[in-house]
């Protein structure tokens, strides 16, 4: 798992996380590897991993009936994909696909879960990591709603 | 040439030798233009006849009143500004800018003849208006894009002064320091002295143009005693202002004030009728309409005075900047006192009341600016400082 | 940097469309070419009043830098009446062109600097003439970084352009789209989030940003976030304009009349009143 850990502590998400929780962190984790066009997930799974996208890149979408799912967001290197596994009933809200050949590292949620109650100082760790992800994550998606492109 | 105050020649004129003034300007192909009384207000306009002057004639202004009122002497001037000012001449409300026309083949041929000038005589301009005149000669000739225009018209025109004989109930000359007394800009200023059986004018010549045109009416040397009781005149106005406005520091006060509670308030009373932006006389924002006739072969281009009251003042695509009466009201008044000085380098503001007067709630921008002033003080006072 | 044209800045000289050229539905690219005489020079940035007989006059700024073609480029989005108008004219109509007009892109400035453009929907076409002089003369500019905002990519303008600039070498560039279908093999994400994943030096960059003026805001937060200073970061701004040389007062914001003091200007210069709500 040495390099496991390795990636893991080079990842800007888990910058400055001490050695012992790394270690947590990684021995709940282990390496993907996506296709071009292959999903991760798709909505309704239950959200058993989150990903740190390694190379690559995801697109994250929600299908419609009789049309073409809309791509809402895409993801690259560094980037976290899904907050679901932290949030009742983890379940996933969207479908995440591989644009292009994507390498990941997916951290097992029930895993982290369980030694986030077990160490509340890992825990809090994790959620000043990811909660500063979803609040840009929200803004970014308001500014799309916005349409501020669009005619007016 | 214009010459300083301090080397004023002087005379005095009786106040029936005032028609041989009107008449010499009328001999040399101005049009004259004063004040005379209309539909119950002194407006300016063409004047031939001494008798077309508001003699024995006042008025009584507040916030949101405007009545004339008979005095109990004959005084020529005995008033101070009405709803209108010169700009209406220098800068007309309604201007033809250009004509086009579609030929045959499809293409464009666009006239520009500019309209001709009048040669314009002004009998009258209070001290307040001569430093507006000066304020639109900074916003329409200074910048890279001059107003030819107004450049010509106020080439060519003949400024007569008064000094007032008293305040008018609304403004306030002495804080923004352009007036009582008329000290520059002019071809010739009358100050009426009007006492026991004597009626006549202190006549200060501010120009070559000025000592021509006063050769031709009948006059006398001015004395010590003339100037004296003149000087006391206009002291004794300066002495009445019914208002100050605090000019120390406005324009970061208001700039730094942008969302006070007072605008707030200020829009719970401001109708946007754009009343203060046709009676001020340095408001200059103009539109332009283009229009075409019917057949679709002549077009033109028409300026017309505008005012950031208008809902679409502001327009760009999608909807206008300023939606809210709050912005339009706080754009006006922040463009007056406070970024007109970053723009020309002088105050907006020549402190004739008109705005206030005119205003038909009574808002009174000398009110706003020390409610704005005191709530900041109020703030820095508590320690929170600004707003 | 105010060009002072040599024709009377109130009355239109008469202009020829050369070619018409349609971007996308609603927008289209005009050239045109003087009736008589010869076009003025202008630097990027710069805008022309364009009149449509009988209907007005819109401020549109060039959207491709000064060529030995004597010929002005404009696009035009149809958003009213007289853009409208002139999205639907054809090749041989007469207009009427006022200008040029206003502050231009530092272009020179950013010399030996790296150099950071952002252009948000058609906020690209101000911005093409900028991009075309630095990639004229690449060679005295460190690091060029093109980010670019749509809202889908078939509403991208200036495919082609994107796509020579992308070919090159001695460009950086990424491009991102509110939304999309799933043959988009690009970015989805708002155009600020790009700028943490551009590669520049904060400590010697100049920015040039144009677009709606809410991605203007949000960019300039994540330029400021990734360490480049307010002076060094430029804005296009809009207004509503009728005469463009600062006599009618329609296009004032703040202190600055935008036909003359802009529409481009330095952030650090506005700062204080861009995010004050209706000025």
């Amino acid at each position: 798992m040495a390099g496991l850990e390795r990636v893991i502590a080079e990842q800007p998400l888990f910058a400055g996380l001490d050695r012992p929780y790394i270690e947590l962190v990684a021995g709940c984790g282990r390496n993907h590897r996506f296709e071009p066009e292959q999903y991760l997930f798709h909505e309704g799974d239950p959200a058993n991993e989150f990903f740190l996208i390694r190379q690559g890149k995801v697109a994250l979408e929600i299908a419609a009936p009789g049309r073409a799912p809309i791509v809402f967001a895409t993801l690259g290197e560094g980037e976290i994909v899904g907050a679901s596994w932290l949030v009742p009933p983890y379940r996933w809200m969207f479908d995440a696909r591989a644009v292009e050949l994507t390498r990941a590292i997916g951290i097992n949620a029930e895993c982290l879960r369980g030694k986030c109650e077990a160490d509340h100082h890992l825990g809090y760790e994790m959620m000043k990591r990811f909660l500063p992800v979803f609040v840009n994550r929200l803004h970014a998606t308001r500014l799309q709603i916005l349409d501020v492109y669009g005619r007016h | 040439m214009s010459r300083t105050p301090a080397d004023f020649m002087r005379a005095v004129v009786a106040c029936h030798d005032l028609q041989a003034l009107i008449d010499a300007l009328a001999a040399r192909g101005y049009r004259v233009l004063g004040p005379t009384p209309r539909d119950g207000a002194i407006v300016y306009d063409d004047i031939v006849r001494l008798q077309d002057l508001p003699a024995g004639w006042t008025e009584r202004q507040e916030a949101g009143r405007y009545h004339l009122q008979r005095r109990d002497d004959g005084a020529l001037f005995g008033f101070s500004v009405g709803p209108q000012s010169w700009k209406q001449f220098l800068h007309p409300p309604v201007l033809s800018m250009w004509a086009a026309r579609h030929e045959a083949d499809g293409s464009l041929a666009i006239d520009s003849e500019a309209e001709q000038c009048p040669q314009l005589a002004f009998i009258g301009v209070r001290a307040c208006e001569l430093s507006a005149i000066a304020v639109q000669d900074k916003v329409f000739c200074d910048g890279p894009y001059p107003d030819v225009d107004y450049q010509a018209r106020r080439r060519n025109a003949f400024i007569v002064a008064v000094n007032c004989g008293q305040a008018g109930g609304t403004c306030f000359c002495v804080s923004m320091q352009t007036g009582p007394r008329a000290e520059r800009g002019f071809d010739l200023a009358l100050t009426e002295l009007l006492d026991g059986g004597r009626h006549e004018f202190l006549v200060e010549i501010g120009s070559d143009r000025g000592a021509e045109i006063l050769d031709a009416v009948p006059h006398r040397a001015a004395t010590e005693g003339d100037i004296g009781e003149a000087d006391a005149i206009v002291a004794c106005t300066a002495g009445q202002m019914g208002r100050t406005l605090e000019t120390h520091g406005i324009k970061e006060l208001l700039l730094g004030n942008l969302n006070h509670p007072r605008w707030d308030a200020v829009a719970e009373r401001c109708l946007s009728c754009a009343n203060c932006t046709m009676v001020c006389p340095t408001c200059f924002c103009t539109t332009v309409e283009d229009h075409s006739d019917l057949t679709g072969t002549s077009a033109g281009r028409v300026r017309k005075w505008d005012s950031c009251f208008t809902m679409d003042f502001s327009y760009i695509h999608g909807g206008s900047v300023r939606k809210s009466a709050r912005s339009r009201y706080r754009q006006w008044m922040t463009h007056k006192l406070a970024t007109w000085i970053d723009q020309f380098g002088v105050s907006g503001c020549v402190g004739c009341g008109r705005c206030i007067t005119w205003c038909p709630v009574g808002i009174d921008i000398t009110e706003e600016a020390a409610a704005i002033r005191a709530g900041s003080r109020r703030a820095q006072g508590t320690g929170h400082g600004g707003t | 940097m105010v060009a002072v044209p040599a024709s009377d800045p109130f009355v239109p000289e008469i202009y020829r469309v050369r070619r018409v050229q349609r971007e996308l539905p609603d927008t289209v690219t005009l050239e045109l070419a003087p009736a008589s005489g010869a076009r003025p020079s202008f630097e990027p940035g710069q805008f022309n009043m364009l009149y449509v007989f009988g209907i007005g006059e819109v401020p549109i700024s060039m959207s491709a830098r000064a060529a030995d073609d004597g010929v002005f480029v404009h696009t035009v989005r149809d958003v009213g009446a007289v853009s409208g108008a002139l999205a639907r004219l054809a090749a041989g109509a007469t207009v009427g062109v006022r200008g040029p007009f206003g502050t231009s892109w530092p272009v020179r400035a950013a010399e030996g600097a790296d150099l950071v453009i952002v252009a948000g929907g058609l906020g690209l076409a101000p911005l093409r003439p900028a991009i075309q002089q630095v990639l004229a003369d690449r060679g005295r500019y460190r690091r060029v970084v093109i980010l670019v905002g749509s809202r889908t990519p078939t509403d991208l303008l200036f495919k082609s352009d994107l796509e020579e600039w992308r070919r090159r070498l001695d460009v950086d560039i990424d491009v991102t789209v509110d939304h999309a279908d799933g043959d988009w093999r690009g970015n989805v994400g708002v155009v600020p989030a790009l700028i943490p994943r551009a590669a520049f030096d904060p400590r010697d960059t100049l920015a040039l940003v144009c677009g709606p003026e809410v991605m203007m805001r949000f960019t300039v937060v994540a330029l400021r976030d990734a360490g480049v200073a307010d002076e060094r970061i430029y804005l296009s701004m809009e207004r509503n304009m009728k005469c463009a040389i600062g006599l009618c007062g329609h296009c004032q914001f703040g202190a600055a009349f935008v036909c003359k003091d802009g529409p481009v200007m330095r952030y650090d210069k506005i700062a204080a009143i861009f995010a004050v709500r209706e000025l």
